[in-house]
């Protein structure tokens, strides 16, 4: 019923909460793709580890001696070690930076990253030898020039790692990790020689099952005849996801602020509507004493909450997508999968409906005599 | 004006209480009043006195603590809050003192609202909403919003909103007040001339005794009475000079 600036009010109440719904929810998938995107950039039919091992961050070494235990194990293809351990990278002007060291089979490479950018897996067999993420090449492995400026690391550069020096030979695309450390990868047992030396060294065993047996199948065995936890990829993603979801606060972190954005936004959006419906109870009433029945005036403010609602969650998707198209290629995380906007859309029938109960109820008891009290 | 000798509206002791207990309000105090099809009723006196109370029992907005009021022989206080909203939005047409005009939709939309109300299509409704607003000398603006006329000139929109669905009765309350004196004149003769006749009958609210000159008759209401019923505005006068 007119008033433009109000209706626009409600529209951007249910705007922002959409918004900020939306926004949190992808942030909070995007953190948690990010958790298991070292499992699914490693493309290995089953994982083994210790059986203590909770998540992929946190691995716990084996002994070589398990890797062939594992290759024994009846239904098992092949199986080859992945040496995976946070080691301290030195730069030229003297900082160091925290970097993921992956240690591939010096045979097959495989656990290698999928899409190398510049030179090729195989040139890891050159000496001393590593493959950096592209990201970190250009950003925080990058050699700081006296002015000031940083120079992206390039083909044929050095690093030091942990006091040995290397040879960056290929740059790599990489999903970023929970903890979006560099990711230098090299060969196994040039990685054993470049990490601090310890008992165990074995981080994780990556097996395929062979044909017609499922990697769920084998790893169940596998597990089974070693004691060791042996885990399909979806199932070693799953383990990690229960991991973050059940043992970190980032759940609750992001959940309270969804609840957050969905409680101003039920406040902004409620309080404006019931303010608007206040304002206009004298055309409500004339509307009753018109012949409009309950029936009328119910479908009237359900459709308005509708629109409003409909606009709302319409704007704050798109804003949502802008930002996240926006941080595309920042260190910002953002996953938009179809259950967050069902959920964002959910919350906004919510936040609208409530908005319009609030006003429903007054204007429902509203007696149509009303409109002849001035 | 010809009057018909069917009763439009006939009320019986009505009685009309708001409040109970220290804070009890009488309102009506026994009303008996008929109205006939093609009178032109003015209900006049001071406020509080229950003209408003009265003409809303009689259109059926507000319910009668004790009494009677029938509007064309049936008593909206027996009929299901439904039945009574139906016959409302059927038989009955409304001016309000301000107005009461929906200010986003266009002048011949707000004149349709009552035919859309009982379940005409859009189309139809807006285009008998236009014709409407031609009987009131406001087709040219059709398509204007409220808030681009003048107080006379939305109340005119009003006055065709209340007619648009040939309702057998229309009540206004105060349909001048909102307006200077010569507006308020011709606001009323055109009130006479499209609202009352055929057997309607016209029902007004007033204070404004510019007007009165346009009654068939007038009743004097005070402390929720009727205290005398006047054949013309001349009677009216004659009797008060009297008293005085």
């Amino acid at each position: 019923m007119g008033e433009t600036g109000k209706y626009l009010g409600i529209v951007a109440g249910v705007m922002f909460a959409s918004l900020l719904i939306i926004q949190q929810l992808s942030t909070l998938i995007g953190i948690l793709t990010q958790t298991y995107s070292g499992i699914t950039a490693v493309h290995a039919d089953i994982w083994v580890m210790d059986a203590k091992v909770k998540s992929i961050d946190e691995s716990k070494p084996m002994t070589d001696g398990q890797l062939g235990r594992v290759r024994s194990v009846e239904g098992v293809a092949w199986a080859v070690p992945l040496y995976k351990g946070s080691i301290s990278a030195r730069l030229e002007n003297g900082d160091t930076v925290v970097a993921t060291l992956y240690g591939l089979d010096d045979t097959t490479f495989i656990g290698g990253p999928a899409q190398m950018v510049q030179g090729s897996l195989a040139d890891l067999r050159n000496s001393d030898s590593v493959i950096v993420d592209e990201m970190s090449a250009m950003d925080r492995l990058a050699h700081v020039a006296a002015d000031g400026t940083r120079l992206p690391l390039k083909l044929g550069d050095t690093l030091e790692l942990n006091d040995h020096r290397v040879r960056v030979v290929g740059l790599c695309k990489v999903g970023r990790g929970f903890q979006s450390l560099a990711v230098v990868y090299t060969t196994y047992n040039r990685a054993l020689s470049i990490a601090p030396t310890q008992r165990k060294n074995l981080s994780y065993i990556l097996a395929a099952a062979q044909g017609g047996k499922t990697p769920e199948e084998v790893a169940g065995k596998i597990a089974r005849v070693t004691g060791l936890g042996a885990y399909s990829s979806q199932q070693f993603i799953d383990k990690t996801l229960h991991y973050f979801l059940t043992e970190t606060s980032i759940v609750i972190n992001f959940g309270l602020s969804v609840v957050v954005a969905f409680l101003v936004g039920t406040l902004i959006a409620g309080q404006t509507f019931y303010n608007f419906t206040m304002d206009n109870l004298r055309h409500f009433g004339a509307l009753k004493a018109m012949g409009a029945n309950d029936r009328m005036i119910l479908s009237m403010i359900l459709l308005q909450a509708g629109l409003v609602g409909f606009l709302g969650y319409g704007l704050g998707t798109g804003l949502a997508c802008l930002a996240g198209l926006a941080g595309q290629d920042s260190v910002i995380t953002f996953s938009l999968p179809w259950y967050v906007l069902l959920g964002a859309g959910l919350a906004v029938v919510g936040i609208s409906g409530i908005s319009a109960l609030l006003s429903l109820r007054k204007v429902i008891k509203l007696e149509p005599g009303v409109v002849f009290r001035g | 004006m010809q009057k018909t000798t069917t009763n439009v509206v006939e009320c019986r002791s009505v009685k009309k209480t708001f409040g109970t207990g220290p804070s009890e309000v009488q309102a009506l105090r026994g009303i008996d009043i008929s109205v006939q099809g093609g009178e032109v009723m003015m209900f006049v006196g001071p406020s509080g006195c229950g003209k408003t109370t009265l003409i809303s029992v009689i259109a059926g907005v507000l319910d009668a603590t004790d009494g009677e009021c029938r509007v064309f022989g049936e008593s909206m206080q027996e009929m299901s809050n439904d039945q009574r909203t139906r016959y409302r939005g059927k038989n009955i047409g409304f001016v309000f003192q301000q107005f009461n005009l929906i200010p986003s939709l266009t002048l011949k939309e707000n004149v349709a609202i009552p035919l859309l109300i009982n379940g005409m299509s859009y189309n139809q409704a807006v285009a008998r909403g236009e014709e409407t607003l031609g009987r009131v000398g406001l087709l040219d603006r059709a398509n204007d919003r409220p808030t681009q006329l003048s107080g006379g000139q939305q109340q005119r929109v009003a006055i065709a909103r209340a007619i648009v669905h040939s309702p057998r009765l229309v009540v206004c309350d105060e349909p001048t007040s909102a307006l200077d004196h010569t507006t308020g004149q011709h606001i009323v003769e055109l009130l006479r001339e499209v609202a009352a006749g055929d057997g309607r009958a016209l029902i007004v609210v007033t204070h404004d005794s510019r007007i009165f000159q346009y009654a068939d008759r007038i009743a004097r209401m005070d402390d929720g009475r009727i205290q005398s019923i006047y054949d013309s505005f001349q009677e009216m006068a004659d009797a008060e000079r009297v008293l005085q």
